[in-house]
């Protein structure tokens, strides 16, 4: 069977995850290993007037404690936001200082103030508990309403009212002209739930201090190892890039919650320096709600114009983004450049205006989670277009289909060049599916059992394969978004590609080797890819923005071309014949029209014993490249879901849901359903069950399992996923990239669905059956 | 969280006011309780120790009374920190009005709670603070009253008022 591109082959990497041999960062064990633990700040807002460390000094096993002062003192230079966002009135955006230990003030309820380091984890918790820190409490503003409030505390010195920046895009005036003349206009305030990202494994470092060479190793739970290194090196001073290794071993999960370098790693790393210790930090589960970056927590008001036929004419956007205490690595572009650029939907809509303003809040800094803004805008499009079409009176599909974008290349008023597509069919093979015609007969047949049913659709894009460097870079990002690869071929034939991408948990392993084997003809396993050693891979980008596909497939597509390129050079050179007699396949180079062939290993033989080589030939079969996307990508689909409500209980059933994907070449359809059903559940998560609550003072109230929900097998139905893809045209395996559209579509189908069955379009996700129930209710009520 | 609630207390509003203002007998209302000093013009120190859910803490902190109005009202006010635990704060406007020869004490409780208690207990918090309050006025009105009539040997359970004026 070929292993190549489109095989549905078993993940390489399973055998050791599957059989526990997995790798992990809490797995290594350093020979002079101490613990950190973090001491936390129970108040949402407060000024720290001392520190008392003697109680804890004196405890079994503490070796030091050492707060934020000393941190800065050392040089150690504050967590930075890394794309720059500019204000309407032309002004940059207010970054509020961030240390690693809060020095004056901690700002949300996990704010770390010191870092205990001692003998054992048990011992390093108990010092850190008895530090006797006296804090100065201060008002809190724990929600984007009060941080705006007149009276709000201030959270930061240079962000007056809390405003991070007051953004816009697109044309005003046209808008609201569009807006003004429109025959019909929805209008809408959408609340985007505030999300935790829960990857099964926590976050983790161990840092080790090399004093002999000045040399620092950081293990960690990093979905970009360079991305850290980087940071690590030119903003916190931690050591220079040569003298700093960071590795991400097996990552258990990230959802863009491992993009980030947090307070955690720089301080042990910073630890390792003071008490030439190898420092390990690991996070529980609680601390992981405390300190994670959240996700989402939008609040929107829209408008949509259509005209007498049903076409958008205009779309006016007005949203206020939390970020919580902080601008945590790549926040301001997540409700900026990640979520307005979006809001064409897969429409065609001639006028678009959306203004965002960044708000401080005191609770945890809020960054990129599975899809970062698309999901935010899929969900605001999908719920006006669905709403539009009750009032409207006309089918949700009909009104969607005749403003469907249909010819590409399509250049909206957000930025955005969708290059491929075709959206009606996604739909039509989504509705086949489902049988979307028979659903009268289904709600007929539930309403005789007392039950509501209810059907939604989404047909949702997003912009993937972040991202072309020079477009990113006019756009205010302080990194370019190319990857890289260089594929070795080792002198017996078996090949190694070394790449920038991060694998925690897509399935790299097996993939890249599939389009490294769709290439040569060699099997998959003498194909090792190597990933997530700043000391192996020369530099890369990581993994986020569902980018290692399109962008990271491709600069290993690249760097094949080299090595092909070279390999036919040499075989004709051997083989005494030109190059375009030559073909590669089955793991050998052929002769067209001959039995003359070399062997796999005969080549790889030839190219490093140098014996006879081209004239000119360097031996060696090893060639790099960075791939520069010249485009977004654009994955898109039609998600359908069909919910049951009992309307005694409020409680959801979803009884069925369809995936129709474009996602473009696909490499391994196993490995994509599997990312569509994890994607999925994750929306079903944060339609139905999932929100981080806060009390009025900044406290956490969902940090633990106990109250916050997660998706479990038995909330989810038997997935349908489809595909029906174009070709993505503008990079050379024509993918669009796969990882985060469960996660974007589904919010809004669910909720189409739901309110759909019970009649009141007025619900807030997560769907609890408390609200569901009172929604019914209230919808009762006022039928009466 | 503010709970409000009475309780018919048999004696005057003198004895009950003197009542409260005594750190054996906060000390003995106060749930779990197991030291107490001070006065009641520089406030008391208390140690507590409570279960909440999940957490078990020892709580250190200060019992303060303020906005005093002899045999009328006061504010009282209560704030521990527990460690790794995190805090808890407690107040109680408390007003006291004369009813024959008894007393009614009508209370308005709010409670706050902050760190590891507020993040695994939250959902219990408000149960938790309810069944304090009632306790801690149940064990005001045993303090004062004493036990019910024919509980057994008189001297030693007798009330806080009887011991103080036999």
């Amino acid at each position: 069977m070929s292993q190549g591109i489109g095989a549905p082959v078993k993940r390489k990497e399973d055998k050791r995850f599957t059989t526990g041999k997995g790798k992990y960062t809490d797995d290594i064990r350093m020979e002079n290993q101490a613990y950190a633990a973090f001491v936390r700040s129970p108040f949402a807002h407060a000024r720290v007037r001392n520190i008392d460390t003697s109680a804890a000094m004196v405890m079994d096993g503490v070796i030091a404690i050492h707060n934020g002062a000393e941190l800065t003192g050392d040089g150690i230079g504050n967590i930075i936001c890394g794309w720059a966002i500019t204000s309407k009135d032309g002004s940059p955006m207010n970054m509020g200082a961030w240390s690693a230990l809060a020095t004056e003030k901690t700002r949300y309820v996990g704010d770390a103030v010191a870092i205990v380091i001692a003998e054992t984890k048990a011992q390093a918790r108990a010092a850190a508990e008895a530090v006797d820190v006296d804090y100065e409490e201060l008002p809190v503003a724990a929600t984007i309403a009060a941080a705006l409030a007149d009276d709000a505390p201030q959270i930061h010195e240079n962000a007056a009212g809390n405003i991070v920046y007051d953004w816009e895009i697109g044309e005003r005036d046209a808008t609201d002209k569009a807006l003004a003349n429109a025959a019909h206009v929805t209008e809408m305030d959408i609340t985007n739930n505030r999300l935790s990202p829960n990857p099964m494994e926590p976050r983790s470092a161990i840092a080790t201090f090399d004093e002999a060479e000045d040399h620092y190793t950081l293990y960690t739970t990093s979905q970009n190892p360079h991305v850290a290194r980087l940071v690590l090196s030119a903003f916190y001073q931690v050591a220079p890039e040569h003298k700093l290794r960071v590795i991400a071993p097996d990552v258990g999960g990230g959802f863009g919650s491992k993009i980030y370098i947090y307070p955690e790693e720089i301080a042990c790393l910073w630890a390792s320096m003071k008490t030439n210790r190898s420092v390990k930090w690991t996070s529980d589960r609680t601390e992981a709600f405390l300190t994670d970056a959240h996700g989402r927590d939008h609040l929107t008001k829209a408008r949509m114009g259509f005209d007498a036929e049903g076409r958008i004419v205009g779309f006016k956007v007005s949203t206020k983004a939390n970020f919580g205490a902080y601008m945590s690595l790549f926040s301001s572009a997540v409700p900026t450049y990640l979520y307005a650029t979006l809001l064409s939907g897969t429409y065609n809509i001639p006028n678009i205006y959306c203004e965002v303003l960044g708000v401080y809040t005191n609770t945890v800094p809020v960054d990129a989670y599975r899809g970062a803004g698309r999901p935010e805008a899929s969900y605001l499009v999908e719920r006006m277009m669905e709403t539009a079409a009750r009032e409207l009176g006309k089918d949700p599909a009909e009104l969607r289909n005749i403003n469907f974008i249909r010819e590409f290349p399509h250049q909206t008023p957000v930025i955005m060049n969708y290059d491929s597509g075709d959206f009606e069919g996604n739909m039509r093979q989504a509705m086949e599916a489902a049988d979307w015609a028979g659903f009268a007969a289904r709600k007929a047949e539930s309403r005789a059992r007392g039950k509501l049913r209810g059907i939604g659709m989404s047909c949702y894009i997003e912009a993937c394969g972040i991202a072309p460097s020079a477009a990113v870079g006019s756009l205010g990002a302080g990194v370019g978004l190319w990857e890289s690869a260089e594929v070795r071929m080792n002198p017996v034939g078996t090949i190694e590609v070394l790449t920038g991408s991060h694998s925690h948990g897509q399935g790299h392993e097996t993939t890249f080797a599939q389009v490294v084997a769709d290439r040569f003809g060699v099997p998959i396993d003498s194909v090792q890819i190597v990933h997530g050693d700043t000391d192996k891979v020369q530099f890369g980008m990581g993994t986020y923005g569902s980018r290692s596909g399109p962008v990271g497939m491709s600069a290993i597509v690249k760097a094949l071309d080299k090595v092909e390129a070279k390999i036919r050079k040499l075989a004709a050179h051997l083989l005494e014949v030109s190059e375009a007699d030559i073909v590669i396949e089955d793991a050998q180079a052929k002769v067209v029209g001959t039995n003359k062939s070399l062997a796999w290993h005969e080549i790889g033989l030839a190219a490093y014993t140098g014996h006879n080589l081209p004239e000119g030939m360097e031996p060696g079969l090893k060639e790099g490249a960075f791939y520069d996307p010249m485009n977004f990508t654009f994955p898109m689909g039609c998600f359908i879901c069909e919910v049951e409500v009992d309307p005694q209980t409020g409680k959801t059933e979803i009884v069925s849901f369809v995936a129709s994907d474009d996602f473009g070449t696909i490499i391994n359809p196993m490995i994509v359903e599997g990312q569509v059903h994890g994607g999925i559940a994750q929306g079903v998560g944060q339609a139905m069950l999932e929100e981080v609550r806060y009390s009025e003072d900044g406290q956490q109230l969902s940090a633990s399992y106990m109250d916050y929900a997660m998706p479990r097998a038995d909330d989810l139905p038997n997935f349908e996923v489809l595909h029906h893809g174009t070709t993505c045209t503008t990079n050379p395996l024509g993918m669009k990239g796969c990882g985060e559209a469960g996660a974007i579509g589904t919010p809004p189908a669910v909720i189409n669905a739901i309110t759909s069955a019970i009649g009141n379009n007025d619900l807030n996700m997560p769907t609890t059956p408390a609200k569901v129930w009172a929604a019914i209710n209230a919808a009762r009520i006022a039928a009466e | 969280m503010d709970l409000i609630g009475s309780r018919t207390i048999a004696a005057s509003t003198d004895v009950v006011w003197q009542a409260i203002l005594s750190a054996d007998v906060l000390q003995a209302c106060v749930p779990g309780c197991t030291e107490m000093s001070g006065s009641p013009e520089d406030g008391f120190e208390a140690t507590v120790v409570q279960k909440v859910g999940p957490v078990k803490a020892t709580f250190k902190g200060v019992v303060t009374l303020s906005n005093m109005v002899p045999r009328t009202s006061l504010m009282l006010s209560g704030e521990g920190k527990g460690g790794a635990a995190g805090f808890a704060r407690g107040g109680a406007k408390v007003h006291l009005e004369a009813e024959g020869s008894g007393t009614v004490l009508h209370y308005n409780v709010e409670a706050k709670v902050g760190g590891k208690l507020a993040q695994l207990g939250s959902r219990i918090i408000d149960g938790f603070a309810r069944k304090m309050a009632d306790q801690f006025f149940e064990n005001l009105q045993k303090q004062i009253e004493g036990p019910s009539e024919g509980d057994g040997n008189e001297t030693a359970k007798k009330g806080w008022f009887k011991k103080l004026v036999s």
